[in-house]
């Protein structure tokens, strides 16, 4: 059941606090009491400036409706927000009423444009519903669990085999008579005119027959900002997806698709704010590469900051994350060296590793002793045939994977490093400023010294809202890259407004900027990631991937159930991914949410309830309950999870698959959601 | 215990199993396959267990490596190996030349405009930027970037393929497309990384590219990563290009037919000059060859609007198959764009590695594209301007320097200024010292006041190594006057005199 932003929080009686848009203490919680009241203050604050136009509030959520869904059927509003009664005291004093002194009003619902600005606001960023949604992303200490792969009855992986087997004989036939009766549409497939084919028949197959079935729910045209709502660009097809045309209206959805993680995709507010002014001053480009003439002082100014906030001593800039990795690696090994890349990484870790001409072997993904008998192999044998020692080997991991929503396991990298002297490249692209406590990536989440991490990549597309990518390592070897790496010598520089966003945004994530906004986006990222997991395993579906990753992969196995659920999500206006094959192995199609501190407890339930509908007509709920969830025991003691089956197996409990109600779910998510999720 | 119980116990356990085996779905089946094949053919049965027993050892035999050459090791002795290894640190110490690149880099403070000041408080006239038109202090267009950014944030956080793609992005594909009069465009998000995955998208193992030896280095990256079979002709040779493209098709010939390419560059971003459109167009048609033309450097710059050789040389860009070029440059937008038929650019949205790994432009950068774009195809004055100011710059350097001449094309707005060589030899100038001795120069323009920038490359692991010649980059900007441009021409003119006389 959709619901609108504005009137969301008052359906709520927990967040009364915030319902009232007029409530003085403004729809935030912030901890430091001392804030200056400045300039962007006023973008969480929820008090009206003007109070000189009284106006209905009847009409002031038309007009906050009128925005969000403009070309949607407008939900029913909900009668808290509509009746806000305007109460004055000098009427309510009825003993001595006196007719000269104009009315002392406590209450003025905002007016038409207040309530459009606040609708606006809230669209792209959502007031904390209550000060309990909060939480600190920390790794709780000990050894760092492996996650649990929860598996499916046999019976869902084995309709998915024959799903795809179905869908590759129906490509088959199709292509057998189209070849033959509609051979413009296979012009590209074969050669012509002495031209060999553009495309391979046989690579193309999968894009034709079964990616384009479900064309519609990728490459989806949005417009305005990507926050915590996004609007979609409604389209149709009359082809069978080939082409799609515009149908001229839009659908204003929950975002859970974009890597928005600490909600900083806004269009107003301090980033914005300050990416304005940097473009009056600056103008829009840099016009030029770094090495030549395009360095200006503020990517100096980002470069350093940058450099503090990851901890390390220097960083560089570069204007795409994927140039930044496939640029990179050529500057650090070449010919006699190991890369020993983790077997999920990046498609940009992968070009950049090929480009640099050293050699690379893989490991299972996440799996230490594996990449520990990968490090004793190469070190003893050498190189292949000359068996000269390896010049140097550097390990590649992800702090987060985007696909599995795992962790990398730091802790044991880092033992491993010491123990045989490999260099470790950390790609947090999705991890910084989205894990920690203090958002700086996976060494904050593990409470790790930077200085054990040779070098440290990311991108500043994330979490910051801002384009790009960084690599941050000690001065001198900054120094040297900024000679040795294509991307400074021929890459465009970074824009003044990209930097200034990401500038901003890392100024408000270390306190600098609004003091206390940055921790709470912090927070709220950390236990909205909990708890829409917590509230996923509860509801019976299996869910990748550690605890505190804003992440969240859930199994969807047979392929027709990617569009499915991507349709029913979006009838119930939530946009979300879907991945399958070959974005992820064959049997494993998922749909990915990317939780986002803009992100509200209501959105997520709104989320909840809608999967559990799903779920219910999908057959999604497939979960055997040993990745947790299940219903709590009467014990207080809950073992930590690598006790858990030995402690199982002592009290002699099964294990339950969880299958909670919608309203437990949401009842008792979010005192559950601080202690593990096992 | 004696022996006929333990015969009894045996024959009791035998029943049992027997019994068990009978039990077992398809026993049955078994036992008068068993049978009956023993009767007829007892050799038959014999090697039938033979070849189980064979199956069953196989399967249980320890599992060897394919790998040759490996020494098998103890663990202690593995152990000490990994004490005995000390690797070389990850990045090593810089070279002198490295050094001095980092050491020298100019930092603006500030807008870049035609007039910039440097992190050294002074200000100097900019002729190092790729702001040409000096679009970047154009009020409007910073205005429209403004509104851009009022409506979409800076940053769309995600790749196109999911929920990436916004209405302006698809705008200013639109724009390229009719403004270059091609079917369709796609928009990448660094110009730099574009062509490097636009070649890999489409050339894959066993295919044939022939490009020019002058490429740039992000079409060399691109041609290496592709792996396929590369034949270089020599710099802008057409002769030598036919050469290539006939002794490729007459080694082909027997083979099955794989998709072949031509690369080269509009104007090359290592010498400046033109290609020969109209001679590629014809050989490539002649020889069945597609074409992939790099104009990151000719893009909004050559032809009457700036729609690039294609313009320039009255070809009809729907004859290139792919025109790749930059929006990063002179439209001082960010990000590259490839242009073709509606196949290849649909193609590159499922495989190109930029496109579909990589987070999508910011809008603000594709609105400022459009409009740029639209103000060159209203504004062909502009662009004459900017030639009449070539002109200008050309008549400082080229002909009245003795020590240096200009290898770019006339209406190359970027002038790449190379010691001559007859210079060269008289001093016995190695590579290195000539990037020296031109850095001299740099610093010399910029203690009178001008920005000149040195042609900055970089050495590539790929076969054959490019040595492009060391050179001095003026770009020429509009927003300066005549003048201006010619007194900074004086300037740099001088300032080579003074280096390369005091040397020696």
């Amino acid at each position: 059941m959709p619901r609108r932003a504005a009137s969301s929080s008052a359906n709520d009686p927990s967040n009364a606090p915030s319902s009232s848009p007029a409530s003085a203490k403004g729809g935030i919680a912030i901890k430091a009491p001392a804030v200056i009241p400045n300039r962007l203050s006023q973008f969480f604050s929820t008090s009206p400036k003007s109070k000189a136009e009284p106006q209905t509030a009847q009409a002031a959520v038309q007009s906050a409706s009128g925005i969000l869904n403009s070309s949607t059927a407008t939900p029913p509003i909900s009668s808290a927000s509509l009746s806000l009664p305007t109460i004055s005291l000098s009427t309510a004093t009825a003993g001595n009423p006196n007719m000269d002194e104009p009315p002392t009003t406590l209450f003025q619902p905002p007016s038409p444009e207040e309530a459009r600005r606040l609708a606006k606001q809230h669209a792209q960023f959502g007031p904390i519903g209550h000060h309990s949604h909060r939480y600190t992303s920390r790794h709780p200490g000990g050894p760092f669990p492996e996650p649990v792969m929860d598996e499916p009855p046999y019976y869902y992986l084995l309709t998915t085999y024959i799903s795809y087997l179905i869908l590759i004989a129906f490509g088959h036939v199709r292509d057998f008579f189209g070849k033959r009766f509609r051979e413009e549409n296979y012009r590209h497939l074969k050669p012509q005119n002495g031209y060999g084919a553009l495309n391979s028949d046989f690579d193309n197959f999968y894009v034709r027959r079964l990616k384009l079935r479900i064309n519609d729910c990728f490459e989806r045209p949005v417009t305005g900002v990507p926050g915590r709502y996004i609007t979609l660009i409604d389209r149709a097809t009359d082809d069978h997806n080939k082409h799609f045309y515009l149908t001229g209206t839009t659908t204003d959805t929950l975002n859970l698709s974009s890597y928005n993680y600490l909600g900083f995709a806004q269009s107003e507010g301090p980033c914005a704010d300050i990416s304005e002014e940097t473009i009056r001053k600056y103008g829009i480009t840099s016009a030029s590469t770094r090495a030549e003439v395009g360095s200006q002082d503020l990517h100096v100014e980002v470069e350093d900051l940058v450099a503090k906030f990851v901890g390390k001593e220097a960083s560089m800039v570069f204007s795409m994350g994927f140039g930044t990795n496939a640029n990179i690696f050529p500057a650090l090994v070449n010919k006699g060296c190991l890369i020993i890349s983790d077997e999920l990484n990046h498609a940009s870790i992968r070009f950049g590793a090929r480009l640099s001409g050293a050699s690379i072997a893989m490991f299972k993904h996440n799996d230490m002793r594996d990449l520990e008998a990968k490090l004793r192999e190469a070190i003893s044998q050498g190189q292949p045939r000359t068996h000269r020692p390896w010049k140097k080997i550097l390990v590649v991991v992800e702090g987060l994977y985007s696909m599995e929503g795992s962790m990398c396991n730091l802790p044991g990298l880092i033992m491993l490093k010491r123990r045989y002297k490999f260099h470790l490249f950390i790609d947090e692209a999705h991890s910084v400023g989205a894990v920690g406590p203090r958002g700086r990536g996976v060494c904050d989440y593990f409470g790790i010294d930077t200085n054990e991490v040779d070098i440290l990549m990311g991108t500043l597309t994330k979490s910051f809202g801002a384009n790009g990518g960084y690599v941050a390592a000690d001065k001198e070897m900054i120094d040297k890259l900024r000679a040795t790496n294509s991307g400074v010598v021929y890459g465009e520089a970074p824009a003044p407004a990209v930097l200034a966003q990401i500038m901003s945004a890392l100024r408000i994530i270390n306190g600098e900027l609004v003091p206390g906004q940055g921790e709470e986006r912090l927070q709220r990222l950390a236990f909205n990631s909990r708890y829409l997991r917590l509230g996923l395993k509860r509801l019976g579906f299996i869910v990748y991937g550690h605890d505190d990753s804003p992440i969240i992969p859930v199994l969807l196995f047979n392929p027709a159930k990617m569009p499915a659920f991507s349709h029913e999500m979006l009838k119930r206006k939530i946009s979300v991914v879907v991945v399958g094959y070959p974005a992820t192995p064959l049997v494993s199609s998922r749909a990915r949410f990317c939780v986002s501190a803009s992100h509200t407890k209501e959105d997520l339930d709104r989320i909840l309830t809608a999967c559990d509908e799903i779920g219910n007509v999908l057959q999604l709920k497939f979960s055997t309950g040993i990745a947790g969830g299940a219903l709590p025991t009467s014990e207080d003691a809950t073992p930590p999870p690598e006790m858990e089956k030995e402690w199982r197996r002592k009290r002699n409990t099964k294990i339950v698959p969880p299958r909670w109600q919608i309203e437990d779910v949401i009842r008792r998510g979010v005192q559950d959601v601080k202690s593990p999720l096992y | 215990m004696d022996i006929q119980e333990t015969q009894r116990l045996l024959s009791e356990h035998l029943h049992e199993l027997a019994d068990l085996f009978h039990r077992l779905p398809g026993s049955a089946i078994f036992l008068r396959y068993v049978k009956s094949s023993y009767q007829n053919d007892p050799i038959r049965s014999a090697v039938e267990l033979f070849l189980f027993l064979f199956a069953v050892r196989y399967l249980l035999a320890p599992k060897y490596s394919t790998k040759p050459g490996v020494v098998q090791l103890s663990e202690d002795e593995v152990d000490d190996l990994v004490d005995e290894w000390t690797p070389e640190p990850l990045v090593g110490k810089p070279t002198p030349l490295e050094a001095m690149e980092v050491d020298k880099r100019t930092v603006i403070v500030g807008p870049v405009g035609p007039k910039s000041k440097l992190s050294n408080g002074r200000t100097v006239t900019n002729l190092g930027s790729y702001n040409y038109y000096n679009f970047n202090t154009n009020e409007s267009l910073k205005e429209k970037a403004i509104q851009t950014l009022r409506n979409y944030g800076v940053g769309p956080c995600g790749p196109r393929g999911f929920y990436g793609t916004q209405d302006v992005h698809m705008k200013t594909e639109a724009d390229v497309a009719s403004f270059l009069g091609t079917a369709s465009c796609i928009i990448y998000a660094q110009a730099f990384s574009t062509i490097s995955s636009v070649i890999p998208a489409f050339s894959k193992r066993g295919d044939i590219i022939v490009a020019d030896k002058g490429v740039s280095f992000a079409i060399r990256k691109g041609i290496q990563i592709s792996r396929s079979i590369v034949r270089w002709y020599e710099h802008n040779d057409m002769e030598d290009l036919e050469r290539v493209l006939a002794k490729v098709t007459k080694e082909q010939a027997r083979k099955p037919l794989t998709r072949r390419f031509i690369i080269t560059e509009g104007l090359f971003e290592s010498y400046g000059d033109m290609v020969d459109l109209p001679k590629i167009i014809e050989l490539k048609l002649k020889y069945k060859f597609r074409l992939i033309l790099d104009e990151t450097w000719s893009f909004g710059v050559l032809g009457r609007t700036g729609r690039g050789v294609t313009e320039h040389q009255n070809v009809d860009a729907a004859e290139v198959d792919m025109i790749v070029g930059s929006l990063a440059g002179p439209l001082i937008a960010g990000g590259g764009f490839c242009a073709g038929s509606e196949e290849i650019v649909h193609h590159q949205r499922i495989s190109a590695a930029a496109y579909t790994f990589s987070a999508a432009l910011p809008a603000l950068l594709s609105t400022t594209a459009s409009a740029t774009i639209n103000l060159l195809q209203n504004g062909p004055e502009t662009v004459a301007q900017l030639r009449e100011h070539t002109k200008a710059m050309w008549a400082q350097l080229d002909p009245r320097s003795d020590w240096v001449y200009c290898t770019s094309a006339p209406e190359n707005p970027m002038m790449i200024l190379v010691l001559k060589p007859e210079a060269v030899a008289a001093k016995k100038l190695s590579l290195d010292d000539q990037q020296f001795l031109l850095q001299d120069i740099v610093d010399e323009c910029l203690a009178n006041g001008v920005l000149i920038s040195r042609l900055k490359t970089l050495q590539d692991n790929f076969e054959p190594k490019q040595i492009v010649p060391p050179a001095l980059k003026v770009c020429v900007t509009i927003g300066l006057t005549r003048k201006e441009i010619e007194k900074a021409g004086t300037t740099i003119r001088h300032a080579i005199t003074k280096v390369l006389s005091k040397r020696k």
